[in-house]
């Protein structure tokens, strides 16, 4: 057991370090927090750079675009990336999900075709699973792909879709045979959100950002070799994109809830106009530390986790705990910060602390318990699947 | 960046794990946990034998990172022996020239005042230097755990040089053990008075206050890992029970008011596990290489740990109390046995709210 880095891990940490400090706009440590989304042509510009130095993927395959490195350098990229406050890569869905689920299972072509632009942000990516009939309930999917000649025709509509107004890809979830079991009807394609037919309807989250989307497609046409996997292979390869999901997201979360941490002892040292400082309060102290030893919880489980998966081959058990522990986490620790601003918690925008920065996250923490895996459903897989009772379905 | 115990570590932890179990079943436990003693004597010179007390002496063959690993199981097992308490008297006993295999009990509480740890210039026990380099010791010491099964005594006293910490064999003429009401009945709590009883120094001054460090250190880590097996046991009582229990013709399980109350006490488990596990780290490092951790560093990582650890334990173990039912609230099942360690584990040696202060004064001031 031994928590400090290798002489590699160490080099790579402190190269990186220093990467970070040269490309970060001037004074960007110094700035006031944001709230919402980083503007778009920053963030593309953001993504390319990390592209081009390799940050992108840093467990991918070279001959992508990758660095070809273990996990635990991905975890260190996320760990200074937090400690910088650095804006995470565009592709959130790209390199998260549909990336890792292309590696798995797409042909070379697709590999070769699709990667690259990935990696830089040149090519955005969304995700089309739940349906308004089908969020938790995956295989009750009911979007249609129909072969027509050397085309699947589909229709249907996808919803809570995060990035789609911004994606030039989509990785959709449909069903190609209507006779078989729910599972086995399904397919994955690679649809281009630019063809005819596809309608994307922002949908205003409770924050009133149009984070995400519906999708509408109508007659939507797609090349025969789109797909990932067979015809049927759909909740199969699902599984690998959910997987990565909730696998290798542990750290990015940690990293994020990390930066949020630093940013609520900062609220908590500042005086408030009527001359409270929260810093004071002893109940607020206990639950600052209280949150403080959720965070490094969750960042040793998934030092843990990541122990697993170097060793074996395969994440641990320890791994479905951190985006359960994390939203409750995230959620209680935007609650308090509201709490804690007093009355001036009431006000957002230009008017609130930091214009209106802990009214935005406070919010969109509750879709933290929602998205990705409902807490529900993240313990009934921790039941089954980890604890070994018996299906409660 | 590695975080998993050796091959022999887990080996150690399999023999441990096999031993305890097979040598305290519930019959077993309930049986020590109600006679007089309140302690297996008969296993202490098996556990010596074993190569478990002592093992992070210079000549133990192991390190702190080693207990950890001893500690767990123990705690998952309930054993009934003063292997905690030993562990951490372990750098007093070590400095001081004492032998680290005899059954010891530490001392650093006193009826009114803090932990002796804490602020060791507060004792109000006194030791006097006598002739030929012995010294006598005067005060009442309390909350001292294991008193009843401690052949030896590490005694927090004051001289005249600052703190000292001093060792007193029992049974001894001048010192009366007083055993109290224990909740836990399987870690007996006792008074020590101690009246001009013969003590020898095993260190004095800005040695003690390095060595209370080191013991106060490893009593918050030691616990955190008790308190983790505490919990592992208490989690593996309630999933059982689930599995097996049929009521409405289903199996408790498949109800998830059931399955998620299992599923969290499962979370709270393996999240202070992390957090014990980094902190025995810590604390070995920080006893083989004081300039890789620092003195806070180590600090924080127990108190987080135990924060952690004690509180899944008695989330756990309420768990499984409900979970089983009517069962889990009779005498006659073990559950009861866990649950008072989970609930003493919490109060003793720093609360998780006064461990939270600790942490909140490292970020906030």
């Amino acid at each position: 057991m031994d928590f400090r880095d290798t002489s590699s891990e160490a080099a790579f940490r402190a190269e990186l370090r220093e990467w970070l400090a040269a490309n970060l706009p001037a004074g960007w440590a110094e700035r006031p927090p944001s709230a919402g989304l980083e503007d778009l042509d920053f963030w593309r510009d953001w993504s390319a750079k990390l592209a081009a130095a390799g940050y992108a993927g840093v467990t991918w395959p070279t001959e992508y675009g990758g660095l070809g490195l273990p996990p635990t350098f991905q975890g260190i990229y996320l760990e200074e990336s937090a400690r910088a406050d650095a804006p995470s890569h565009l592709g959130v869905i790209g390199l998260g999900m549909a990336g890792p689920t292309i590696l798995a299972w797409g042909s070379d072509e697709q590999k070769a075709r699709f990667l690259p632009p990935l990696l830089t942000g040149q090519e955005v990516w969304c995700q089309g699973f739940s349906e308004p009939g089908s969020g938790s309930d995956l295989a009750s999917a009911r979007t249609r792909a129909e072969l027509d000649g050397d085309e699947w025709v589909v229709s249907g509509q996808k919803v809570w879709s995060s990035y789609a107004h911004i994606a030039d890809w989509c990785i959709l979830v449909v069903r190609t045979d209507p006779d078989a079991d729910r599972h086995r009807g399904l397919s994955y394609l690679l649809v281009d959100m630019h063809c005819p037919g596809v309608e994307v309807r922002p949908l205003r989250q409770i924050t009133g950002d149009p984070e995400f989307n519906e999708i509408y497609f109508t007659d939507v046409r797609v090349p025969r070799d789109s797909m990932l996997g067979q015809p049927g292979d759909g909740w199969s390869v699902a599984m690998t994109t959910l997987l990565h999901e909730r696998g290798t997201l542990g750290f990015s979360l940690t990293a994020r809830l990390e930066a949020l941490l630093r940013r609520l002892v900062e609220t908590a040292r500042t005086t408030r106009p009527d001359g409270v400082r929260p810093a004071d309060d002893p109940l607020v102290r206990d639950q600052v530390a209280a949150l403080a030893i959720d965070l490094q919880a969750l960042r040793f489980t998934n030092y843990r986790a990541l122990t697993t998966l170097v060793k074996t081959g395969v994440p641990g058990p320890e791994g479905s705990i951190a985006k359960l522990h994390w939203s409750e986490a995230n959620q209680r620790l935007s609650k308090l910060a509201i709490e804690i601003l007093g009355p001036q918690g009431r006000l957002d925008g230009g008017d609130g602390f930091w214009g209106g920065f802990w009214a935005y996250q406070q919010l969109r923490s509750r879709g933290n318990t929602i998205e990705a895996g409902t807490s529900e459903i993240l313990r009934n897989i921790i039941a089954e699947r980890v604890v070994g009772l018996p299906r409660s379905r | 960046m590695d975080f998993a115990f050796t091959t022999d570590q887990e080996e150690l932890r399999s023999a441990a794990r096999r031993l305890l179990a097979e040598r305290y079943p519930a019959q077993r436990l309930h049986e020590v946990a109600d006679s007089g003693p309140g302690w297996d004597a008969d296993v202490w010179p098996r556990l010596v034998d074993l190569g478990w007390v002592g093992l992070s002496a210079p000549d133990g063959g192991g390190s702190f990172l080693d207990e950890a690993v001893l500690l767990e199981e123990a705690g998952a097992a309930l054993l009934p022996a003063p292997l905690l308490s030993g562990v951490v008297a372990l750098p007093a006993l070590v400095g001081g020239g004492a032998d680290p295999t005899r059954p010891t009990a530490l001392a650093w509480a006193e009826p009114a005042g803090p932990l002796a740890f804490a602020s060791p210039d507060r004792v109000a026990t006194v030791a006097t230097a006598g002739g030929s380099g012995g010294w006598t010791l005067t005060g009442t010491k309390d909350d001292v755990a294991d008193l009843g099964a401690a052949e030896q005594v590490v005694v927090v006293a004051g001289t005249d040089d600052g703190p000292g910490l001093f060792l007193v064999g029992l049974p001894a003429a001048r010192a009366t053990v007083t055993m109290r009401s224990t909740t836990d009945r399987t870690r007996r709590i006792g008074a020590l008075g101690l009246d001009g009883t013969p003590a020898a120094a095993l260190a004095i001054g800005e040695q003690a206050r390095v060595v209370l460090d080191a013991v106060a250190l490893r009593a918050t880590a030691a616990l955190a890992l008790e308190s983790v097996g505490v919990a592992q046991r208490v989690f593996e009582l309630a999933a059982e029970h689930a599995k097996a229990r049929e009521q409405f013709g289903r199996v408790i399980g498949t109800y998830q008011a059931v399955s998620h109350r299992v599923a969290d006490a499962y979370v709270r488990l393996e999240l202070a596990r992390s957090l014990a596990y980094r902190a025995a780290w810590a604390v070995e490092t920080r006893e083989s290489d004081a300039d890789e951790v620092s003195a806070q560093e180590a600090t924080l990582a127990a108190a987080q740990a135990k924060a952690a650890a004690a509180d899944a334990a008695v989330f756990g173990a309420e768990a499984a109390i409900q979970v089983l039912g009517g069962t889990g609230f009779t005498w006659e099942h073990v559950a009861q046995r866990y649950y008072k360690r989970a609930l003493g584990n919490q109060s003793w040696a720093g609360s998780a709210a006064s461990l939270r202060a600790l942490v909140a004064a490292a970020l906030l001031d």
